[in-house]
């Protein structure tokens, strides 16, 4: 039974839907999922100020690009450092193409294709040339890096593609927003955006838990496991792992174009070192080799930035919850008085992750709770039932 | 020319890492239908010798023919779509994936997923692992995970099977039941076994090339072997003629 339960946690899931016990699990956890989707695009919109609700709408957006390397690095075990590059080039192309053609069909569908193709491009050298593991972690890293400086010094009025100006560190402002398909005067306003924005990352989220149960999803996780036997068994290992990295990359852009929307506005810091290692951390808390846990991390980390941001943590206020003792035992294990620091206390929270929950929040508590559900009578007698079948 | 067609052969193959010539001059032919063993002792370069032959080293020298065509240095994946399933010394299998996902991987390339699932069964009681398809392969014994490559390669449904020490680190009931399901195998598919334990070789007792230094030493049936004086003395000691 132990053995079952551990072996749902590390698939995810998605895999074990063998057995009635393990189908049981899946369904359960697809309709909690679509439940609280529904109840969340149906009520915030009613309980929230229209400020909050586009606070809620950029950690909705993020979330898709969390999934886009829960998908690369969590199922397919390619560690891309530089997933922000396909989130930039979205947000770019978006913007680039949406100045010079007016309607947002094409600037949309170029948003998800462009980085697509770069990703494809990319991963044909990295897959098919044999880079290392952690060269390709190098490379990647390096690419977004490029990409960084390269549109950073774009701020000459000479660096203009069409009607669109890039801007360079300044960044482009005031990018028109997506219209309905069809309809450049019916432009979508922000209430409109939450909407687009949580339709598509349920979206995202069933068709990537539907990929994973198909043929193809089960087969990328078998060359996570093991490279070399999925390729004695005649799977072409380059071949699945560049589909996967293209996906991402499509996904990446996807989230890209939505983030212009958000803002209206899109500069060099989204390929920074900063916006890669973000999207890294939230997979690391959430949990590889789920799709709920990277959501639930980014939602979850963007909020706690947030809320650090504003409230001003300071050790006085610390001291209120915590105790002096321990506010003055933290502050000095961490080297600082003024724990206003975000990025310090994020790297805190992620140092804890690793350390204390190494398989990140979501497998944690999804073993917990097969173990309270298996502790109940009644389950335990329609376990004995199921062996004897 | 008359007999069985000729499935594999190497020409002149040769493999050398540096200064060390681990595999050398080695012309080594299997008819289909054959069960070969291939024996010596340890830095014999039978290891390498399987490698060469499923692509994943290249040879420095000579080439490697399967049903005439060269494949020497041929992409892993073409290998098995050429109809050669691997069984590797290091039992590679899929760690982390329960025992029945690992057979449905190895049994639905090339099937529909209904075709796919009958087959994992099949092989399931074949490799006497039904009782433990849940299970996750981390957590199996040495001897299971064994079987459990074995029902991967079997799911692949190959023409010839490669087995590098299929029997190593199992009990002897294990050796006994592996030398079964070997000769099972071989009423309908062409293997090649490499070995050194010689009680598990005269189970399955075929014809034998013994391998040494990277050369072929002699290539005879079991029997003969056993009576050859070199290979008696030098490679397999006392204990075996006791
Ligand atoms: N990748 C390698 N690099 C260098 N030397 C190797 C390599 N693989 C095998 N050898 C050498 O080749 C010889 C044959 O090894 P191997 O084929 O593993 O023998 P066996 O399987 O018969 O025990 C040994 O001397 C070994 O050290
Ligand atoms: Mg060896």
């Amino acid at each position: 039974m132990n053995a079952r339960s551990r072996n749902g946690a590390l698939n995810g899931g998605a895999l074990n839907g063998g057995t009635w016990n393990g189908r049981a699990w899946n369904i359960a956890g697809l309709v909690t999922v679509g439940v609280v989707g529904l109840a969340a695009m149906i009520g915030l919109p009613l309980v929230l100020e229209l400020s909050s609700l586009l606070d809620v709408t950029v950690y909705l957006i993020l979330a898709i690009l969390a999934l886009s390397l829960a998908l690369v690095w969590g199922y397919g075990g390619t560690l891309c450092f530089g997933q922000s590059a396909f989130f930039g080039l979205g947000a770019y192309a978006y913007a680039i193409a949406m100045f010079n053609i007016g309607e947002s069909t094409i600037p949309f569908l170029l948003a998800i294709v462009l980085p697509a193709a770069f990703a494809a491009l990319l991963g044909y050298f990295m897959f098919y040339g044999r880079i290392s593991d952690v060269y390709l972690g190098v490379i990647t890293l390096t690419v977004t890096l490029i990409l960084f400086n390269a549109v950073n010094s774009t701020a000459g009025p000479e660096y203009q593609i069409g009607e669109a100006r890039l801007g360079g560190f300044n960044g482009i402002p005031s990018i028109p927003p997506l219209n309905w398909p069809g309809m450049p005067d019916s432009a979508l306003d922000l209430n409109d955006l939450f909407y687009v924005s949580i339709v598509l990352l349920m979206a995202v989220y069933f068709g990537l838990r539907w990929l994973l149960v198909s043929r193809f999803g089960r087969v990328i996780v078998a060359i996570r496991e093991n490279e070399q036997r999925a390729g004695f068994l005649g799977y072409d290992a380059r071949l699945y792992k560049l589909a996967t990295f293209t996906l991402g990359g499509a996904l990446a852009g996807l989230a890209g174009c939505l983030f212009a929307n958000w803002g209206a506005f899109v500069s060099p810091t989204i390929f920074g070192l900063g916006q890669s290692a973000q999207i890294i951390i939230w997979v690391i808390v959430g949990g590889r080799g789920t799709l709920i846990g990277p959501v639930v991390g980014c939602i979850a980390i963007q909020w706690l930035t947030a809320f650090l941001g504003s409230a001003q943590l300071t050790k006085a206020s610390l001291a209120q919850v915590v105790g002096p003792t321990v506010a003055d035992a933290l502050s000095s294990v961490m080297g600082f008085a003024d724990l206003s620091n975000t990025s310090l206390i994020l790297g805190a929270v992620l140092l804890a992750f690793v350390l204390l929950v190494p398989r990140g929040v979501m497998p944690s508590l999804l073993d917990l709770a097969r173990f309270l559900v298996r502790r109940r009578p009644a389950d335990a007698l329609a376990d004995k039932a199921e062996r004897a079948t | 020319m008359t007999g069985p067609a000729v499935l594999l052969e190497t020409v002149d193959l040769g493999m050398r890492f540096g200064g060390v010539e681990a595999v050398s001059d080695v012309n080594f032919r299997l008819t289909e239908g054959e069960l070969r063993c291939l024996i010596g002792p340890n830095g014999a370069g039978k290891s390498t010798f399987f490698k060469l032959l499923t692509g994943q080293l290249l040879p420095t020298r000579g080439k490697v023919l399967y049903r005439g065509r060269d494949i020497s240095g041929i992409e892993t994946h073409e290998v098995a779509r050429l109809g050669i399933g691997i069984k590797t010394q290091v039992p590679s299998v899929f760690d982390g994936l329960s025992v029945r996902e690992n057979l449905w991987i190895a049994a639905s390339r090339g099937r529909p997923t209904r075709r796919a699932n009958e087959m994992v069964d099949e092989i399931l009681s074949r490799i006497a692992l039904a009782g433990s398809a849940q299970r996750t392969v981390g957590q199996l014994a040495h001897g299971q995970r064994q079987w459990l490559e074995l029902g991967i390669v079997l799911a692949g449904e190959p023409e010839l099977i490669l087995l590098d020490e299929p029997a190593a680190g199992m009990t002897h009931e294990e050796v006994v039941r592996t030398a079964e399901l070997i000769r099972e195998i071989n009423r309908t598919r062409s293997l090649i076994v490499v070995e050194h334990d010689m009680q598990f070789i005269r189970m399955i007792a075929s014809k034998v090339t013994v391998l040494d230094r990277g050369r072929v030493l002699v290539e005879d049936s079991m029997e003969n072997i056993l009576r050859h004086p070199t290979v008696r003395d030098v490679y397999l000691g006392k204990r075996v003629a006791a």
